[in-house]
């Protein structure tokens, strides 16, 4: 009998890295931002990008049930049944912070039901600043933010663009157009968020969403190793 | 049929038998005064029997029993001839109508009674209790009508326990009128309606096919049971928008 | 046995799901049934007596250790909506996972092999209460409080209802919640002589038309 058999019973209870099998589970990796900031549309390009190399699939947490998971569903990013919606009762954050319950058992049907997988992404709702995941939740964290939202959301810092593993600054194509300065962003985000990265993108035309791939990628290397 | 200090106590018992050439037999057909009993024409394999009340009741103190066997093979088809009005006694205490069914394997039980009134000032418990065996086939109405036309109703309820080859498959008690729990008529229960009532269907065919649950209106849903069975509730302003609710929600499920 | 551990189980944010649904608030907002604090009164009530009693008798049953199978198989019997029964299950399986990570317990564990899937949640919560140190009088008092408390909170959210209003429906319905849990203290113990066909199966017609209404409604803000 084993001293430890955490592992030997019925599913997880919480961030376990195994699974009740004892294999390694998928890394999670929750992505969250304001609304209309481009979460769902890096969500879309990760997958493209990701698809053919991993096996991925995606939770989305939508303030108005499918809303999201059907946009996913009609860019046929993924197959239906690697994109589950969780219902968040009006309030996204919650399901991503303080009661985390639904959201793991949406990655743990997904990966039960479509498994094995590499990685899971974890959608939030679009909500304020400061939701941010539980790290019962997800292995790491992108913060999407975007420039047409105010050039000055990096200076104001808060929880997802002070703390997320990567800040992700959105639609660098429009700065021009609404006068949004990327210098300044740039240096704001430093002075808050020191060494942690962040990475400028325009999902219109390239290099897309190619550095948050690679950051991606380099989250699963040092998962799996 | 007695009558004893307490009220009144009637019985009725129906046994439905296969008679061997393709029909159905009435072995037993025991009615009297408010539950008098009558056989009228059936429909191909299908024996009719019509409860025919001599006298209205239930009232206060009055205890009915209504026993039907349908047994292996046997089709069988129970009405009433008219609603069945619950009304205060002179006796004290609440009145019991006690409905105990059982459909054996292979055989069909359709009981289709007129609507229950509960009259002002009435307090009727009515039990409902029908076993089916895993080929059996049921089809079950109750409606409830709470107060004759612009009258407060009385006090009801309503117990039905249905179980399909041993397991319960549905087991509901509603409670209205004054006295009940509070909250009855309010957005939760009737939400002012004066109709409720329900249909069962049981179909072996469900086990391996259930119903797909869907709405008629925002007054009534049919509903898969987790067994071989389905329930039409609804809630509707008078007896005949309940019954053409049923009504619908029956032909949708196609015929039996 | 700690009464602070009922603080716990009780708690709102207690994380096991219940933030995501309504409790049939948002079908009968959207209705026109609940439109203040005086029709959520009303709505309260009666899920109160009839889905909240049913719910605080299975809870306080599975506190007193009856069955979780035959209490789970008599919750599906009492609950006629497909969708209830799916979301009583959901819930069911998010409170097993807090639970078991709040108050490790072999039965939790137990409950949870036996129930992959999720068991009905009021089974799950009286199971729970036990590992928590908790008796049946609790579990039902849980119960019965979570019959009310969801709907109040939900309908804050999609009324914009006045929160103090909510708060005192919850107050002013206190009464009939002591009345509820020992209904269902009395039911539980009945249950352990005499099986769970000693369970109340009170139901609100508009409860069940209602859940089956808001699952097939395309867009919503709760689950159930």
């Amino acid at each position: 009998m084993h001293l430890d058999h955490s592992h030997d019973g019925p599913s997880a209870v919480s961030a376990d890295a195994r699974r009740p099998d004892g294999s390694r589970r998928a890394l999670r990796i929750g992505l969250g931002g304001p609304v209309g900031s481009g979460k769902t549309a890096t969500v879309a390009a990760l997958c493209r990008a990701l698809r053919d190399e991993l096996s991925l699939a995606v939770v989305t947490n939508d303030i108005y049930t499918r809303e999201d998971a059907e946009f996913l569903l009609r860019e046929a990013v993924l197959p239906p049944e690697r994109i589950t919606a969780v219902e968040t009762g009006a309030c996204p954050h919650t399901a991503i912070r303080d009661d985390i319950s639904a959201n793991l058992e949406a990655v743990e049907d997904l990966e039960d039901e479509v498994g094995p997988l590499d990685l899971i992404l974890v959608e939030s709702g679009g909500d304020n600043l400061t939701a941010t995941f539980s790290k019962g939740l997800v292995d790491a964290q992108i913060f999407v933010i975007d420039v047409a939202g105010g050039d000055d959301i990096p200076r104001k810092g808060g929880p997802g663009v002070t703390t997320a593993d990567l800040l992700v600054v959105n639609k660098t194509d429009l700065a021009p157009y609404v006068g949004s300065d990327l210098s300044r962003m740039a240096a704001d985000a430093k002075a808050q968020r020191a060494e942690l990265p962040v990475v400028f993108q325009s999902l219109r035309g390239e290099p897309g969403v190619r550095g948050v791939a690679e950051w991606v990628r380099a989250q699963l290397s040092a998962w799996t190793a | 049929m007695t009558t004893a200090t307490g009220g009144v106590r009637a019985l009725a018992w129906i046994v439905a038998r296969d008679d061997g050439r393709g029909g159905t037999s009435l072995p037993v057909l025991d009615g009297g005064g408010p539950l008098a009993l009558r056989r009228t024409r059936g429909s191909g394999a299908e024996a009719r029997v019509v409860l025919v009340g001599a006298m209205s009741g239930p009232l206060g103190g009055d205890h009915f029993t209504v026993e039907a066997d349908v047994e292996a093979g046997a089709r069988l088809h129970v009405g009433s001839a008219a609603a069945t009005i619950a009304l205060p006694g002179q006796n004290k205490g609440d009145a019991r109508y006690e409905v105990r069914l059982s459909v054996a394997d292979g055989g069909e039980l359709r009981w289709l009674p007129e609507q229950l009134i509960s009259a002002r000032g009435s307090d009727l418990h009515v039990t409902t209790r029908v076993d089916v065996g895993a080929s059996g086939r049921l089809v079950l109405r109750e409606e409830q009508v709470l107060g004759r036309v612009g009258e407060e109703p009385g006090r009801l309820s309503s117990r039905i326990r249905v179980s399909v080859a041993g397991r319960l498959v549905l087991d509901q008690e509603l409670a209205c009128g004054p006295g009940a729990p509070g909250g009855w008529d309010g957005p939760a229960g009737l939400g002012g309606c004066r109709a409720v009532g329900q249909l069962v269907v049981v179909r072996p065919e469900f086990a391996d096919a259930p119903v797909a649950a869907r709405v008629l209106g925002d007054g009534a849903a049919v509903m898969p049971l987790a067994g071989p069975a389905a329930l039409v509730s609804a809630v509707a302003a008078d007896a005949l928008r309940l019954r053409g609710l049923l009504d619908e929600a029956l032909e949708s499920l196609g015929s039996v | 046995m700690s009464r602070a551990a009922l603080l716990v189980l009780a708690d709102g944010r207690f994380p096991a799901g219940g933030h995501a649904h309504s409790g049939g608030a948002e079908a009968a907002v959207k209705a026109g049934r609940i439109t203040g604090a005086a029709s959520l009164e009303d709505f309260c009530r009666g899920r109160l007596h009839t889905a909240g009693l049913v719910a605080a008798s299975l809870a306080a049953a599975a506190a007193l250790g009856v069955d979780a199978v035959a209490l789970d198989g008599a919750a599906d019997a009492r609950t006629p909506s497909p969708a209830l029964r799916t979301a009583g299950r959901k819930l069911g399986r998010q409170l097993m996972r807090a639970a078991r990570a709040t108050w490790p317990s072999a039965e939790l564990d137990d409950l949870a092999r036996r129930f992959p899937k999720g068991a009905h949640q009021p089974v799950v919560l009286g199971v729970a209460a036990r590992a928590a140190g908790l008796g049946a009088v609790e579990a039902a008092y849980c119960a019965a409080y979570e019959s009310v408390s969801g709907p109040a909170s939900a309908t804050v959210r999609l009324l914009s209802l006045d929160p103090f209003d909510a708060t005192a429906v919850l107050a002013r319905l206190a009464p009939e919640m002591d009345r509820v849990a020992d209904r269902a203290v009395e039911a539980g113990r009945r249950v352990v002589d005499d099986g769970v066909d000693e369970l109340p199966a009170g139901s609100g017609p508009l409860l069940e038309i209602g859940a089956e209404v808001h699952a097939a409604w395309a867009v919503r803000l709760f689950a159930s």
